[in-house]
């Protein structure tokens, strides 16, 4: 137990000397970077605008109330996208992240050398490009629209699915797969009996909790041209009509806790 | 002749009522979706030249041209990063043990619930949306955005954290009559330290991704850089942009990895 010397009394310490010294090192050299990029923060601010801030805020939510209830009849439609796209994009991603996720599994996988590694890499960049620049690039090539925004949902996604369901593969009871062998099954017998039916709970969850985050980036997209409600909100802000920021915004939050809600309700009766 | 009874594996959902009801309802839904979504078919065939050449400035990357760019936009979204992740987790550490059940009385436990809850209600580009609005166009706004959702994020996860932890230790140093900062910091936080600094690591992640796109609405970062190559169509630039945001997120988890290895 550390403790230190102070004339014929020992006094308990937490850590020895050494530690404590190698704590303190990367607690200084935390602060030290901090400092830095705050100096770099604080250099790229026009701090005038910060303090005027508040005045602006007010400002805005008294042109925010009360929001134009009659906006709604236009909103309806980007709602139905929003939906398709968090929808069909879900659908997409786990159609894809299923075979992804058998290859990338180190018990599953045809070769762990060659296919292994390129399924992990699919698996990475898809999950580091975050939604809206996939809805980004896709506009670029496919032109605005819904079609850009389920394909980005898809393609974001699929990384998603596919790295939580290959380590469902990987923590597999392993005794039923043998027992199925036993009975002298093939490859894809063992892959139907014994491995699907262990991993379907954990994928049906995962699909739910998927669906889940896209309703909420699906409501972004619009932003860049991709469908969906952010279209009206973007357009709502350019045109500073902030009644109907508002509405959207509700409709946003409204949206965001049903879905919140239904897939609560069905991981809940899946678990 | 007797009949063979054959096995059938029992299906997934169990009621065949919800099964078929579910079942049709999805495949119906599905084909409205398809039916309902307007696709423009001609611009998406013309995009297929547009694609190709996309595709191609991947092999190689183009890393000389508009570097400079491209290096200070990326380092803008670090140190964004950087100062957004830690005045989250700092503001999110008060916030978490608010709302942490066993240590704070009702009313309190419920405001800072409430907080939590508001505060990720939204995405980081809306906040960022409206923090550009209030604080003009620049990095502050989007460290403004990337605070409040790092507060969301960790402030829950510390306060669920800190409501799951051993109570015989908590018990155990306040048995020694310490007063309740030293209760804190010698029960509370050795239980939760090793677990938040992971979820630490993994919020700066997030928020270096999130950080990469808030540029879209004005709010500093890499984003702004991608989106002006991706209006320009200089697609070499776009690929490179991607390809160290690529990196450096792979860099940073694998490195996370490490650190939550070595923390515990």
């Amino acid at each position: 137990m550390p403790n230190r010397q102070h004339g014929n009394i020992k006094i308990w310490q937490r850590r020895d000397r050494g530690h404590q010294l190698t704590i303190w090192a990367c607690q200084f050299i935390g602060v030290a970077i901090f400092v830095y990029c705050w100096q770099l923060v604080s250099n790229n601010t026009i701090w005038m605008f910060v303090t005027d801030a508040p005045r602006q805020a007010n400002d805005m939510f008294e042109r925010m109330l009360p929001p134009k209830w009659e906006y709604m009849d236009v909103l309806w439609r980007p709602i139905w996208d929003t939906i398709i796209i968090a929808t069909l994009g879900t659908l997409m991603a786990v159609v894809f992240a299923f075979p992804i996720a058998f290859l990338a599994a180190r018990n599953t996988t045809p070769s762990k050398v060659l296919v292994r590694p390129i399924a992990l890499l699919a698996i990475v960049s898809s999950r580091s490009i975050n939604s809206l620049l996939w809805a980004l690039m896709l506009v670029t090539i496919l032109g605005p629209g819904v079609l850009a925004g389920v394909l980005a949902i898809g393609f974001r996604s699929i990384g998603f699915c596919a790295k939580l369901l290959y380590e469902a593969i990987e923590e597999i009871d392993e005794t039923q797969i043998e027992a199925i062998t036993a009975t002298g099954a093939s490859g894809s017998q063992i892959l139907n009996y014994g491995i699907v039916p262990q991993i379907l709970p954990a994928f049906a969850g995962i699909s739910v909790f998927r669906w889940d985050i896209n309703i909420r980036e699906s409501a972004i997209l619009g932003l860049v041209g991709a469908g969906g409600i952010g279209l009206q909100l973007s357009s709502s802000i350019d045109t500073v009509s902030w009644t109907q920021v508002s509405l959207i915004l509700l409709v946003i939050l409204m949206t965001v806790i049903v879905s919140e809600w239904v897939s609560a309700k069905i991981r809940h009766s899946i678990i | 002749m007797s009949t063979v009874r054959i096995w059938k594996r029992p299906p997934f959902i169990k009621r065949a009522w919800l099964r078929w009801s579910l079942t049709i309802g999805g495949g119906l839904f599905v084909l409205v979706a398809i039916g309902t979504m307007d696709v423009n078919w001609q611009r998406v065939a013309a995009g297929a030249p547009r694609a190709e050449r996309f595709i191609a400035s991947f092999f190689p990357p183009d890393f000389a041209s508009k570097s400079s760019d491209i290096w200070e936009g990326i380092f803008e979204s670090l140190w964004m990063t950087v100062v957004s992740t830690v005045v989250g987790i700092l503001l999110s550490i008060p916030i978490g043990l608010g709302a942490a059940r066993n240590l704070a009385p009702r009313p309190i436990y419920l405001f800072f619930r409430g907080v939590l809850a508001v505060s990720r209600t939204f995405p980081e580009i809306i906040i960022a949306l409206f923090a550009v609005k209030l604080f003009g166009f620049g990095p502050f706004a989007g460290i403004i955005a990337l605070s409040i959702g790092s507060i969301g994020f960790y402030g829950k996860l510390l306060a669920e954290d800190i409501e799951d932890m051993d109570p015989v230790q908590a018990e155990a140093v306040k048995s020694t009559g310490s007063s309740w900062l030293q209760w804190l910091n010698y029960s509370v936080q050795p239980q939760v330290t090793p677990r938040m600094i992971g979820l630490a690591m993994y919020r700066f992640d997030i928020n270096f991704r999130e950080s990469a796109v808030l540029g879209i609405v004005g709010a500093g970062g890499i984003g702004a850089t991608l989106l002006t190559t991706f209006d320009r169509y200089e697609f070499s630039s776009s690929a490179t942009i991607l390809l160290i945001i690529i990196g450096i997120v792979m860099a940073v988890e694998y490195s996370s990895g490490y650190i939550r290895k070595w923390v515990q």
